[in-house]
């Protein structure tokens, strides 16, 4: 049974790698300026495009993407507008999306069928229409964040000094808006709305466990989400699952599967971190006679200790001090 | 007007804050070359007035101009450096010394082009200033907290500004660790750039300063020489000399230099 003999298989392929693609990369400016789960929150506001689409017999991708990119100007806005309540005001959109949706799907006499395809995403029911419009859409998010990305680097690392650079932060800050609603409009079809955070937010966690800059980390969750998608809906063309909980799943286990190394990682490098300089130290030499020399490859840690190398010796720092050690 | 044009000139600058006028009747005029400490206690409104000058707050009233330019027309940002007040500069997804630094380019770059040579050697060399070049490809939150202010200096310095504006960069900073900034920013001072601090307290940066404004209540109560030139001899700073200044805990005090002029702030007697 070859995936690719079926023309709905290639469709989704097509949507789910483009996709995978997108969602990271904006995502990672969300985590950038610690919004998290704004991709959460639009995908609920999507919920009422879906409705207004089905509703007036247009194209509910479309409709999504309207609704949703006006909910995302106006989240920045609230947003813009002061910390404290923003929180409050997000939810009030928040909320206000998903029950309109739910309100309009039934008016439009959509069976709760039809609103699960969009909630937990559906590979069967993607149009070529749809397809070409998803393709479209996360091509554009995809150019926009990269070529964009010291701009928007700015804007999400240090808003004030931004705006000091002489950078539009407000026409910024709604552009990562707009390209995380459509974003979240063009993963609505393979992962589903509930699920389409978690596509924006885990693989850039997964990245930064392992990276150490922010274009790496970028990059890293770029190719975590697209390997997470294909994967995803290939699984759910041989076993009957929803292709958004295995799209996620998937990603959250390569999570999990690097959260050793991360862990490696940090270990080597609190332990190679150097000690605090301190001017004058004590005069303590090593009591017992030394037997053997420390050095490159001496097999204890040279650890960086102001202006020397200190060696750590069964729990104690070693430095060199004329023809013996001193206890540091 | 006589002579070159200030870099700054604030001519009965009004602030308001949610229509409370919290900065009044401020004139305030900064000549190139300038070092100037802008003290005063919390709530006095010094920081306010710096936030107004770079455009951060909108003025309510009077006439402000940058490099001879109205502020609502000043377009040439390059021309200023800012370095926030700030413990950290991490954020969300870990970002190297590096990438923060390129930030400092953005002014002068044309948007969608690529950092060409010059601005690679700009970034370099700024993160060599604040001597943190074996750093610059470590991950900024992994820094200790002065290294993470160097950072921010070192981004500011990158665009090569003629301006600097320093938001309070000894707060939250062990005493050897502003000596350590005094040190940094030492090179900058004697190159003759326009400097324009806000402060607290002086502390080590005293040696740098020439003049000192202090804001009360929202209005300038003092302007001229910064105090007792006897605050400079009593820092007992030989003795950190040749060493990494870095997160010893050595408190700065504020009795180091006396009060000055027309000064009620919390470290008065």
């Amino acid at each position: 049974m070859n995936p690719f003999d079926y023309s709905f298989m290639v469709r989704a392929l097509l949507a789910a790698v483009f996709t995978g693609f997108a969602a990271p990369a904006v995502g990672t400016y969300l985590v950038q300026r610690r919004m998290a789960l704004m991709g959460d929150g639009i995908g609920h506001i999507a919920v009422t495009g879906v409705g207004l689409g089905l509703l007036t017999g247009q194209s509910p991708v479309w409709a999504a993407v309207v609704v949703t990119v006006l909910g995302a100007v106006l989240i920045e806005l609230v947003r813009e507008r002061g910390r404290t309540s923003g929180d409050v005001a997000l939810a009030l959109i928040f909320y206000g999306g998903i029950a309109g949706g739910v309100v309009v799907v039934g008016l439009a006499g959509g069976s709760a069928q039809t609103l699960e395809n969009y909630l937990f995403g559906s590979i069967t029911t993607v149009s070529v229409g749809d397809v070409w419009t998803v393709v479209g859409l996360a091509a554009a998010v995809i150019a926009v964040s990269v070529s964009f990305a010291p701009q928007f680097f700015a804007v999400c690392q240090d808003e004030e000094y931004a705006r000091v650079a002489g950078l539009n932060v407000r026409a910024y800050s709604i552009a990562i808006s707009v390209m995380a609603a459509v974003s979240v409009t063009v993963a609505m079809r393979t992962v589903g709305l509930l699920m389409v955070s978690a596509l924006m937010v885990v693989p850039v966690a997964t990245a930064q466990q392992v990276s150490r800059g922010f274009k790496a980390t970028m990059a890293i969750a770029m190719v975590v989400g697209a390997a997470a998608s294909i994967a995803g809906v290939l699984t759910s063309f041989y076993v009957n699952v929803s292709p958004g909980g295995t799209i996620v799943l998937l990603a959250l286990a390569v999570f999990v599967a690097t959260w050793p190394v991360a862990g490696l990682l940090r270990y080597r490098r609190e332990r190679r971190a150097p000690f605090e300089a301190v001017t004058r130290l004590p005069h303590l030499a090593v009591p017992e006679s030394h037997q053997h020399e420390h050095g490159a490859d001496c097999g204890h840690s040279a650890v960086p200790h102001g202006d020397h190398i200190d060696y750590v010796h069964e729990g104690h720092r070693h430095a060199v001090h004329g023809d013996h050690y001193d206890e540091h | 007007m006589t002579g070159p044009t200030p870099v700054v000139e604030i001519r009965d600058g009004t602030i308001s804050l949610s229509g409370r006028p919290v900065l009044r009747g401020i004139d305030l005029s900064i000549r190139r070359g300038e070092v100037v400490a802008i003290l005063g206690s919390n709530g006095s409104g010094k920081t306010t007035l710096v936030r107004g000058l770079i455009g951060l707050l909108p003025w309510s009233r009077g006439e402000v101009r940058l490099f001879g330019r109205p502020l609502t027309r000043f377009r040439d940002w390059s021309r200023v450096g800012y370095v926030p007040q700030r413990t950290s500069a991490a954020s969300g997804v870990p970002s190297t010394v590096t990438e923060v630094v390129s930030s400092g380019r953005l002014s002068r770059r044309r948007t969608l082009r690529r950092l060409g040579p010059a601005d690679r050697t700009a970034v370099r060399s700024a993160i060599q200033a604040v001597g943190l070049d074996d750093r610059r490809h470590d991950v900024v939150g992994h820094l200790s907290g002065g290294q993470q202010q160097r950072v921010l200096i070192a981004r500011a310095l990158a665009g090569q500004p003629e301006l600097f504006v320093l938001d309070e960069p000894n707060a939250g900073v062990d005493y050897q660790n502003q000596v350590g900034l005094a040190e940094t920013l030492r090179p900058l001072v004697d190159a003759g750039s326009t400097v324009l601090f806000v402060l607290h307290e002086l502390g080590p940066l005293a040696k740098l300063i020439d003049r000192a404004v202090v804001i009360r209540d929202g209005r300038i109560a003092y302007d001229g020489p910064p105090p007792a030139q006897a605050g400079r001899d009593d820092h007992h700073d030989h003795h950190i000399e040749g060493s990494r200044p870095d997160r010893v805990p050595i408190q700065s005090s504020a009795l180091r230099t006396g009060p000055l002029p027309g000064w009620d702030g919390e470290w008065a007697p």
